[in-house]
């Protein structure tokens, strides 16, 4: 069980938390002029890496803000958590 | 034959304390602070147990809990007893009772141990082979499997006894009060540390404290007096909490660890009444220190498994900490020096050993020269081949060793004997450290696995860090604390230590034997009954990962997980398959450390509050008034309100009737209500909802659906435009949450420009809805001062009002086709409205109704309920709601994927209505749904969602899918059951009122 930084409220168990997927997926603005391929690609394609991975975090059972993390998943250590919007900290 | 085998006063039991206790249904006696085992070994007796497989006669291998054999079923009750209880480590109290596992009728005559005689028909994998096939059979095998399998068995009444669940928080957590628990837990205290230090066994000191030799001293003292004062000390540190019979079952990741503390166990069955039996810690710790210790190893021979066969170490311990003796004809069979300390030991109680067997050639030490000036016969160089005596040792043949240790060379001599001490060297127990992620190194020297990359802030000191000498402990210890804890000095960097130092070690993992390998029974795993052989036939047959030697061989799979024999396992897998030990690894040892009991591990969240449910403001009354309830999400509803010994389809016929033909009243409060407000609150539901919303005007509702952007209906619910900027959405009752969230992260992620807030309000509003040709008249005398004519209060519309000083928005709007409204009051006064509207409507015939009613109600009218007719794969389109998705809107979620080439397929699943040829025939919902039944394999074209019988139609009704069935109207469809084909034909989906007249009526 994690502890994870809050970039709102600080430390807390991983329970009160909702993990949300890869992150920095941004939603296309104009969906209409993509083509199946293209929409596809935004809508299912995932990754699911060994190592490094961006993800989003939604503090559920607090004050309910999504943010992002950037987690080692083979070891789970969390190198750092951010807003939303901002840039990772890490490349 | 009871003897009493007691030596001298052992330093844990009180003499003065007798204790009586029943094994399979004979009385004993033991002493306050023997445990289970001590005290049947001090009464002679060793065989406590048949093996899983073979059903062979077992006995007391160990002191602790890496015990394999000796695990007894607890108490006689039907809800207390339990199985699988380690006899070394249950403590004995007045009253205990306990027995054999796994025999039947008894330990001393199995009828399984005929298994033992047919053991060449059961290696390794056997039943996976033999039960494969025909698969028809595999229901008889298993009722033959089931019976002959043990273990034990399960209480089948309710567990009585209160288990808790705590968390708690420290600087260090220290696992295991042995000499190096010890001197970190005084460290890590004593420089303002909170610390823990847990300690599975009743007593502090792990196997130091009875070290009375004056081979092992420590600033001039025995290492045993020396420790004593230590604890001593350690008890009056206020930064320091000391839990005992607390064992750690699971290291975490993060420092988070769950111990099961022990309370009431060790206590008279009498004296246990309300207390908490065990409490389950969840602790979250800075820093973890483990000092464990290690495992003594056995050694592999022929016939390693007898009754009278015990670790070396645990005969120690017997003798020093209980005063027993295991046999009256010891003999001790070793690989190091350590059987040696045992014989020391021994010697000085006075118990009587016929010889040590030592596979060392040359070996000298102080501890040796000790030993042999008694006189005893020390065989160097000599294996055990083979051993005799069913029910208990009597005989070992030993045979000396050539010098490169792979074969016997010479002649048998045969010793006789009552208890054979065996001593393969140690390993650390490094179980806990790897279950937190730590990477293992081995160490060829001594052919151990030592911890090597720590995966949190932990450290490892003493045994299981691979210091298995007293020097080698103290010198490194203090030195490691130094480092870890990041302090200038501690108290024991100057100690003065003479101890026995010799750490030679000649480590065979299979001893060889006269015999070849397949007429050898040399057991590796105890518990599973696995030997060296079938290892050696798992990799004949071509495994060659460990963790599938592992499953074929059940090595390491029981209740102990194998922890005694897993090293060896190895071992044999290394040595067969030519691989280095360090690049073969080790298999997965898997929380919990020791068995947990289910009550531990839920706490108290039994009963009542295994799961918690919610209930609505009105639900008393629907409890007085004999309600049935379901269970939505998490809600208690009421299901249907039956009358005298109406069943549940009289029950629903009535109300369904009553709501149409005159009035009915349904709690409505669990739907979830989401307030929306801020200035782009209209432009936020055009993005969340298929159809438009900006020319909602204040005061009107609209019914909407809700997408996943793939485009699949995700939920549906009305929201009511209060003001300008300011909606109220209803969500279905189980679905609230999920869509608060969905639109949540919408609103933080993707738009976070939109000036929207929302507020979840499900709670704080209870409603009520009324229905039928008379609502109008019963909400009118409620609330007599809103305006109801229907040019004022139109369908799909809103009103602010009062009930005397009670606000309450009410609307008009229908789930069932009926002219209805619905009131929302603050959810205390919902009952007080509730008892209103039933008082209004006495003249009318008022008629609560509950779930199913309003299910078939709305079904009569097609109307669709998220999650029944609904799954994620239903996209409006393919429920024929084309009317509410926006063609003139730029985007929506889920717009994009309603037109991806897989939606837009024709033969798509659709929603239809079903009519049976005969209309009194109701479809099993679920039911598949098929053309042509002469086709094999039948095609599937669907299923049924919703069915009912329509009191109001006087006929059987139903929804379906069906592929492309919006194309197949009128068309006859098959439904095969299991005793026959019921005709339908496909229908709309709207039975009744399809001009929507009643809604007006
Ligand atoms: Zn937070």
């Amino acid at each position: 069980m994690f502890i994870i930084n809050c970039p709102y409220c600080g430390e807390r168990e991983q329970s009160e938390f909702k993990a949300g997927g890869e992150a920095h997926i941004v939603r296309p603005k104009q969906p209409t002029e993509l083509s199946d391929d293209e929409w596809a690609e935004y809508l299912f394609m995932r990754k699911n890496i060994k190592g490094i991975q961006f993800e989003r975090w939604n503090h559920s059972h607090g004050c309910r803000k999504w943010f992002n993390m950037v987690r080692d998943t083979s070891n789970d250590e969390i190198k750092a958590v951010y807003k939303m919007g901002e840039k990772p900290p890490i490349e | 034959m009871t003897k009493n085998l007691r030596v001298k006063t052992g330093k844990a039991i009180d003499e003065t304390y007798r204790i009586s206790f029943k094994f399979n249904r004979s009385t004993y006696y033991g002493f306050k602070g023997d445990t289970l085992a001590s005290a049947l070994l001090a009464n002679n007796i060793h065989l406590v147990g048949r093996s899983f497989k073979y059903h062979r006669p077992r006995g007391i291998m160990t002191a602790g809990s890496e015990e394999p054999n000796a695990i007894v079923q607890l108490h006689n009750d039907s809800s207390r007893t339990e199985p699988n209880v380690r006899a070394t480590e249950i403590e004995i109290y007045e009253g205990l009772e306990a027995s054999s596992q796994n025999c039947w009728p008894s330990v001393n005559f199995d009828i399984g141990g005929i298994n033992n005689l047919l053991s060449p028909l059961l290696p390794a994998g056997f039943y996976y082979k033999t039960f494969m096939w025909p698969a028809s059979f595999w229901e008889k095998y298993e009722y033959f499997i089931r019976r002959s399998a043990g273990l034990g068995k399960s209480p089948t009444k309710p567990d009585p006894d209160i288990y808790e669940h705590k968390y708690i928080h420290c600087d260090v957590l220290i696992i295991g009060a042995g000499i190096s628990g010890i001197m970190a837990a005084k460290v890590a205290a004593k420089n303002g540390l909170r610390t823990i230090l847990l300690e599975e066994k009743p007593n502090l000191g792990g196997s130091t404290i009875y070290q009375d030799s004056d081979h092992f001293k420590i600033n001039n003292q025995n290492s045993g007096s020396w420790l004593e004062k230590e604890i001593n000390e350690i008890k009056k540190l206020k930064n320091l909490e000391i839990k005992t019979r607390t064992s750690v079952a699971a290291y975490h990741g993060y420092n988070f660890l769950l111990a099961r503390e022990s309370l009431t166990d060790h206590l008279p069955i009498n004296q246990r009444k309300d207390k908490t039996r065990h409490k389950l810690l969840k602790i979250r710790a800075k820093k973890v220190i483990t000092a464990t210790g290690s495992i003594e190893r056995p050694m592999i021979f022929d016939n390693n498994d007898r009754p009278g066969i015990l670790l070396s170490s645990a005969i120690k311990r017997y003798s020093d900490y209980f005063g027993v003796a295991c046999g009256e004809k010891n003999i001790l069979f070793t690989n190091n020096d350590s059987a040696y300390e045992t014989a020391i030991s021994l010697i000085q109680k006075g118990i009587n050993i016929e010889a040590i067997i030592d596979n060392r050639e040359e070996v000298n030490s102080k501890l040796i020269y000790e030993v042999e000036k008694n006189n005893i016969k020390i065989f160097k160089g000599y294996t055990v081949t083979d051993t005799s005596g069913y029910k208990r040792i009597n005989k070992i043949s030993i045979m000396p060793l050539s010098k490169d240790g792979q074969k016997v060379v010479g002649s048998k001599t045969v010793l006789s004997c009552d208890c054979l001490g065996v001593s393969g060297g140690w390993t650390p127990a490094v179980h806990l450290f790897t279950q937190s992620g730590g990477k293992l190194k081995f160490r060829e020297d001594d052919q151990v696995f030592i911890p090597n990359i720590y995966p949190s802030d932990q450290l490892s000191i003493g045994a299981c860090n691979g210091d298995f000498t007293l020097d080698e402990i103290l010198i490194n210890t203090p030195k490691s604390l130094i480092d870890y804890l990041n302090i200038e000095n501690t108290e024991y960097d100057n100690l003065e230590i003479s101890s026995s130092t010799n750490k030679s070690k000649r480590n065979i993992w299979l001893l060889p034997s006269d015999k070849i390998l397949g007429k050898t029974k040399s057991f590796v795993d105890y518990q599973n009954d696995a030997t060296a052989k079938d290892i050696k036939l798992a990799l004949r047959e071509g495994f060659r990962s460990i963790e599938h030697v592992k499953r074929y061989t059940t090595t390491g799979m029981g209740t102990d997980q194998g922890k005694l024999g897993n090293m060896h396992a190895l071992g044999i897998i290394s040595e067969i398959a030519g691989a280095k030990m360090g690049e073969l690894g080790t298999t997965t040892f898997r929380p919990p450390y020791t068995p947990l009991t289910f009550g531990t591990i839920v706490g108290r969240n039994i009963g009542e509050y295994f799961d918690i449910f919610r209930k609505t403001p009105i639900h008393d009354w629907h409890a007085e008034h004999k309600a049935e309830f379901e269970n939505v999400g998490q809600w208690k509803r009421a299901w249907y309100y039956p009358k005298e010994n109406e069943s549940m389809h009289e029950a629903v016929q009535r109300e369904s009737k009553a709501a149409r033909e005159s009035a009915g009243i349904l709690d409505a409060s669990t739907l979830g209500k989401i307030d929306i407000q801020g200035t782009d609150a209209s432009e936020f539901l055009n993005r969340v909802y298929t159809n438009a919303w900006s020319k909602l005007a204040v005061g009107k509702c609209r019914y909407g659906l809700m997408l996943n952007d793939d485009g699949m209906v995700y939920d549906d619910g009305v929201t009511t435009r209060l003001g300008e900027n300011h909606y109220i959405m209803t969500t279905t009752t189980g679905g609230a949450a999920n869509v608060m969230g969905k639109l949540e992260d919408y609103l933080q992620t993707e738009w976070p420009e939109l000036d929207v807030y929302l507020t979840s309000v499900t709670d704080h509003f209870a409603t009520v809805s009324v229905c039928g040709p008379n609502s109008k008249k019963i909400v009118s005398e409620v609330i007599p001062d809103l305006d109801f004519s229907d040019e004022s209060f139109t369908h799909m519309s809103f009103k602010n009002a009062k009930i005397g000083k009670i606000n309450c928005r009410v609307m008009r709007i229908s789930f069932t086709g009926e002219h209805s409204y619905e009131i929302n009051v603050q959810a205390n006064y919902g009952k007080s409205v509730w008892e209103k509207c039933m008082e209004a409507g006495t003249d009318f015939n008022i008629t609560p109704y509950g779930t199913e009613t309003m299910h078939l109600l709305r079904a009569e009218k097609g109307f669709i309920i998220v999650g029944q007719d609904t799954d994620a794969t239903m996209t409006p389109i393919d429920l024929q709601m084309d009317w509410i998705v926006s063609k003139k809107k730029y985007d929506f979620i889920g717009k994009r994927s309603l037109y991806r080439s897989d939606t837009i397929r024709k033969d798509r699943k659709q929603l239809v209505g079903l009519l049976t040829d005969n209309p009194n025939e109701v479809l099993e919902e679920g039911a598949q749904i098929v053309a042509d039944i002469n086709k094999s394999p039948i095609e599937m074209l669907g299923h049924v969602t919703s069915s009912y019988y329509s009191p109001n139609l006087k006929k059987s009704i139903a929804l379906g899918v069906v592929r492309g069935g919006k194309n197949m109207m009128g068309q006859k469809l098959i439904i095969p059951m299991e005793k026959k084909n019921i005709n339908v034909t496909v229908a709309d989906p709207v039975f009744l009122d399809k001009e929507n007249k009643r809604l007006n009526a």
